[in-house]
């Protein structure tokens, strides 16, 4: 009998050159948290144990796929510049007739080590599927 | 897609045409041999060169080159040109890291006479020359400074006294490329540019030394300074995350502007704006700061190199140890070049992504000791395995927008190398074989496996057989000092 596939998660999915990561919740909150966890967890970024700090975040944009490229981009970009990564990430999204509106509270503590930096989070045929259970993206990272 | 669905035009050359999908605005060229397309059958590369064909204002045929494999919208092999100025600009058509590109140097020492020092010289280049995740630069610059880089790439270099006028010489554009325009790079990537001139960065990237082991062309050899049983360097990097950010940046915009100018695509990460637009000549802009920065930047890491062979070498040495500049090409590039469509000069966006430009004989642009030589092209290996110095051809101006290869071209992904190779046991294989190896990271090590890419002389082949280049000489690694 095969395992179950939990309802949440992530798995790396093969790719000749980059790195792809495939990404299901039950919702889009969720899904963005995971696809945050996978990101991090592609990168090996260790946090250390103490000075835990929170940040809040806003983001808009066209479309769903397009605000988790928006999202993941600012966490990239916030690990290389401030050496800071979450593991808590508490999401509201709002999906309105012409934007997205993201509303993020994050925490997380300065980044420990890092094993590999990711360059860029593409657009490449993403596209955020709806299934029966909840929904589901591939991601591809530049490294 | 299956092999039946390409032309044959011979052992080396393949076409998918035009009627392959009826949105394609031209055909696919691509050079290969069958076992080289077999390769990438089972992977996106020609998928996405088809989806490159797509792009608004395509001019002729979309080339694919020999080492192409998956990317990311456009496959990395690949070379597209769009008409100038009504064509397209497509960031995701030039890549994340604008400019990336391969410096090559050449010495006079003996490699046998060379070979006590050696691991003295991989500690020097490991430590002069900055590596590895979030690496910072071997110079600190203000942003006032930053824009100097942008506009005047190794021209800045060469006035702050870490290049010499022979440098610029021998660099593709002469180490400047004109037109950049500082103003539309945002903020973001011009702070992760300040912090990173002048270092490596991790992931493929190297410096790379080498013994010049094979000559195939005498007298270009003897022009470009390349000697038989001598050492060299290679530098391969880009323009760190000054590039990535701005590629994300115009990606991101340009999901807009394809909305705007009511462009349809296959594939959002192909996002592009018409180059006559004031998206598009941001872009460019943009772009071109970028190109500048990676210029100066090989240059700092070319000027550490020299520090480090000087340290090791002069002490032993009489002479012999200067590094002289071969040359410095870019593969990740977009270009207003001027190419013959049907007999008739045409003024193009030559978009080439993991592909290095190979203007033939006296074309322009080229130092005058290289002009009866066509343009040198540098094509790195694998860490264990050979690099090549070609030079471009008359036939690379008629079939592939005088472009041919950029390297071995990767055949396995990275999550496949991490379980297969295990770091430390490739790096104890690769001192066994005589390559000394600096590398920040065991897991990163075992990602770039020379297992991992394809055989690059099966590529080399490839491309002078069609005729898209010609050999110089054959360059085996000594030492590799990874990020």
């Amino acid at each position: 009998m095969g395992s179950v596939r939990p309802l949440a998660g992530y798995e790396e999915v093969p790719h000749t050159a980059d790195w792809a990561l495939r990404v299901w919740a039950p919702d889009l909150p969720s899904l963005f948290q995971q696809a945050a966890a996978g990101m991090y967890a592609l990168a090996g970024v260790v946090l250390a144990a103490d000075a835990h700090l929170e940040r809040d975040l806003t983001l808009t944009a066209s479309d769903a796929e397009t605000l988790l490229v928006a999202f993941l981009s600012e966490l990239l970009y916030v690990a290389e510049q401030e050496r800071l990564a979450f593991d808590h990430l508490t999401l509201t999204i709002v999906a309105g007739p012409q934007e997205y509106v993201l509303q993020a509270h994050l925490r997380g503590a300065a980044i420990r080590s890092l094993a590999k930096m990711i360059k860029a989070v593409t657009f490449h045929n993403l596209k955020i599927r709806s299934l029966e259970q909840g929904l589901e993206t591939e991601i591809i990272f530049d490294v | 897609m299956r092999l039946q669905d390409l032309v044959k035009i011979s052992d080396y050359e393949w076409e998918i045409p035009r009627t392959y999908r009826h949105d394609m605005r031209g055909a696919v060229r691509i050079f290969a041999t069958r076992q080289l397309l077999e390769q990438v059958s089972e992977d996106l590369s020609l998928e996405q060169a088809v989806n490159a064909a797509t792009l608004p204002g395509l001019v002729g045929a979309v080339v694919v080159m020999p080492d192409m494999h998956q990317g990311y919208g456009f496959p990395i092999g690949g070379v597209a040109a769009t008409a100038y100025p009504h064509g397209v600009i497509s960031p995701g058509a030039i890549g994340y890291d604008i400019n990336c590109g391969v410096r090559l140097l050449a010495s006079e020492v003996d490699y046998e006479a060379a070979v006590p020092y050696l691991d003295t010289l991989a500690t020097l280049l490991n430590r002069y020359c900055p590596s590895g995740v979030g690496s910072e630069g071997v110079v600190r610059v203000n942003m006032a400074e930053l824009d100097q880089i942008l506009r005047r790439g190794a021209r800045w270099a060469l006035e702050r006294g870490f290049a010499s006028e022979a440098d610029l010489q021998r660099t593709e554009e002469f180490g400047m490329v004109a037109d950049a325009d500082p103003a539309q790079v945002s903020e973001r990537a011009r702070q992760r540019g300040r912090e990173q001139i002048g270092s490596l960065g991790a992931g493929n990237h190297f410096i790379e030394v080498d013994v010049i082991e094979q000559i195939f062309d005498v007298p270009a050899a003897e022009t470009m300074g390349l000697r038989q049983g001598c050492l060299a360097v290679q530098i391969h990097c880009g323009s760190r995350g000054l590039g990535h950010q701005i590629c994300s940046d115009y990606v991101q915009e340009f999901q807009n502007a394809v909305r705007r100018y009511g462009i349809e695509l296959p594939d959002r990460e192909l996002v592009c704006a018409p180059l006559d637009s004031p998206e598009g000549r941001a872009y460019l802009g943009a772009m071109r700061a970028a190109a500048n920065f990676a210029f100066a930047n090989r240059q700092l890491l070319a000027y550490s190199a020299r520090r480090a062979f000087e340290e090791t070498f002069a002490p032993h040495f009489r002479h012999g140890w200067q590094l002289i500049q071969v040359y410095d090409i870019a593969h990740n590039m977009g270009k207003i070049e001027t190419h013959k469509v049907e007999g008739r000069p045409v003024r193009v966006c030559v978009h080439r992504k993991g592909a290095t430009r190979a203007f033939g004989p006296g074309a322009p642009g080229l130092p005058p000791e290289y002009q009866p030589l066509g343009q040198p092209v540098l094509v790195p290996g694998s860490m264990g395995t050979a690099s090549w110095v070609l030079v471009g051809t008359e036939r690379s101006m008629e079939r592939s927008w005088g472009s041919t290869c950029h390297g071995a071209g990767r055949v396995m992904s990275r999550a496949k190398a991490k379980k297969e190779v295990r770091g430390e046991r490739l790096r104890q294989e690769l001192e066994q074989s005589g390559i000394r190896v600096r590398a920040g990271s065991m897991p990163g090590l075992a990602e770039e496996a020379p297992q991992a890419y394809k055989d690059v002389d099966m590529v080399v082949e490839t491309v002078t057989h069609a005729g898209i280049a010609r050999k110089v000489a054959r360059l085996r690694p000594v030492a590799v000092i990874k990020g």
